[in-house]
């Protein structure tokens, strides 16, 4: 479903990715790991088509990028660390308006089931400004499937919430991935990525330092494993 | 045949209904908070309260200067407006969202333009009256009007494309008034032109050529505009 070969990704002459590999199957979760500076929003905002690549191979169900740009965006559904929705509409119009931009059919009906989804059916008339950091991420995840798209792109989604927010957070993701969607997700939370995903990624270097499935037994030893791959000893010294 | 032509009805349905969305959005944005046109017609009747005050004008000299008090006025009262349209995609990671949609970006711009444009319509019409009871002069004449709103499509086609250009950067406030003055400089000395020489009663023949460089320039902008939007708000 996501294809990644060889990517490279360089802002003026520093490279932050070196030739990136990535391959998601229909259907998995997969968390993206790594220290800050290491990419991973790099990575999703070419994934998304909001930035280019340097260099390299990328498809998603199989459109190519930069190429199809548009018809990527007609799969994808994107949730960054910023809510990307309007302070002053309410929860509604934020979503009549998607709506349109997408052209969703039935998008009252459509509307309403999101609504429900995300637990904000009953402050669907108040001002998203007046909703709390955790309300506007769940509303975000929201607009993000309001157009039923095959792959889901999370960007760090649980910056700034406390815990009670990210465990509703958690459940939010759960039931929207659990629709045969496939999602990437980045994180600093190895905890929660590991609750939600089935394979961790970790990106160091500028590449796919290590890759580990549920299956695998190094699973049960992530954190040891995530500090030697992403913080090499030098690294903790600093 | 048929079916290249219904891809194409189905393509400009969805430009037209972006262009929509993106206008109803901001009209509704700015009917609740009022931030960016209060913002502008305070700046405006500031202004022309200045001008007012700092010029002691006889008649004649009055309805030569009026056409460049209004369009200095329009022009500064814009910037604000512009800059503020922008910086509110931005701030909220708004602008993203509205680039991963699955329409033609032009319609985004387009979209942009016509809520700017009603904007800026609204200070046009708050200005007006104000200026005329401040200077004692008509200014409700048609061809006036239509040289404001020909002025006003210039202005605002390049100030909007050059706002999402601004907005990029830490000094967009800054920025946006130094891109957009020299660039929009040749549509300002037209509409100062004609909209002088309609005050004073002059021909329609002798601010026709006036009126028509004001016309090459809204077409060029907008296309150009439509062109190079895409580009402009890429990373």
């Amino acid at each position: 479903m996501i294809e990644v070969r060889r990517l490279v990704k360089a802002f003026g002459l520093k490279p932050v990715l070196r030739g990136l590999d990535l391959h998601l199957e229909p259907g998995e979760f997969v968390a993206l790991l790594g220290p800050n500076g290491a990419g991973k929003t790099t990575l999703l905002r070419i994934l998304t088509s909001l930035a280019r690549p340097s260099l390299g191979e990328v498809r998603l169900a199989g459109h190519r990028l930069p190429g199809d740009a548009a018809a990527v965006r007609r799969i994808l559904g994107v949730v960054s660390h910023q809510p990307l929705l309007y302070g002053d509409l309410t929860a509604e119009e934020n979503l009549r308006f998607y709506a349109r931009m997408y052209g969703v059919p039935q998008a009252n009906r459509r509307i309403d089931e999101v609504l429900t989804i995300v637990g904000l059916d009953r402050r669907r008339r108040d001002r998203v400004r007046e909703y709390s950091r955790g309300m506007q991420q769940r509303l975000a995840i929201g607009r993000a499937v309001l157009h039923d798209p095959q792959i889901l792109l999370f960007d760090e989604p649980h910056t700034g919430l406390d815990q009670e927010a990210s465990a509703m957070l958690d459940g939010v993701l759960k039931q929207v991935a659990g629709e045969g969607r496939t999602v990437l997700m980045t994180s600093h939370d190895l905890l929660r990525a590991t609750d939600l995903a089935s394979r961790i990624d970790i990106l160091s270097g500028g590449v796919i330092a290590r890759s580990i499935s549920r299956a695998q037994a190094e699973w049960g030893d992530l954190p040891s494993l995530y500090r030697a791959v992403a913080m090499p000893p030098e690294r903790h010294r600093g | 045949m048929a079916e290249a032509a219904i891809l194409r009805q189905s393509g400009a349905t969805a430009f037209g209904r972006a262009v929509g969305a993106v206008v109803w959005k901001d009209l509704a944005a700015e009917l609740r908070s009022r931030e960016l046109v209060g913002g502008m017609l305070v700046f405006a009747l500031l202004v022309i309260l200045i001008f007012n005050f700092a010029l002691e004008l006889d008649v004649r000299t009055r309805s030569a200067i009026t056409a460049g008090v209004l369009w200095v006025t329009f022009a500064f009262a814009g910037t604000i407006g512009l800059n503020r349209s922008m910086a509110v995609e931005k701030d909220r990671g708004c602008l993203d969202g509205l680039l991963l949609a699955p329409v033609d970006r032009a319609a985004i711009y387009f979209g942009k333009v016509l809520a700017n444009l009603a904007f800026l319509g609204i200070v046009v019409a708050v200005v007006l009256p104000v200026y005329s009871v401040l200077y004692n002069v008509n200014l409700f004449v048609p061809g006036l009007l239509g040289v404001i709103v020909l002025g006003s499509i210039g202005y605002v086609a390049v100030g909007t494309l050059l706002a999402a250009m601004a907005v990029q950067a830490r000094t967009r406030d800054v920025l946006l008034p130094i891109l957009l003055f020299p660039v929009v400089l040749p549509a300002l000395i037209p509409a100062v032109r004609a909209s002088t020489g309609i005050l004073q009663g002059l021909p329609l023949e002798e601010v026709a050529i006036w009126i028509r460089l004001l016309i090459v320039y809204d077409v060029v902008f907008l296309v150009v505009a439509w062109w190079v939007f895409d580009y402009v708000v890429e990373e």
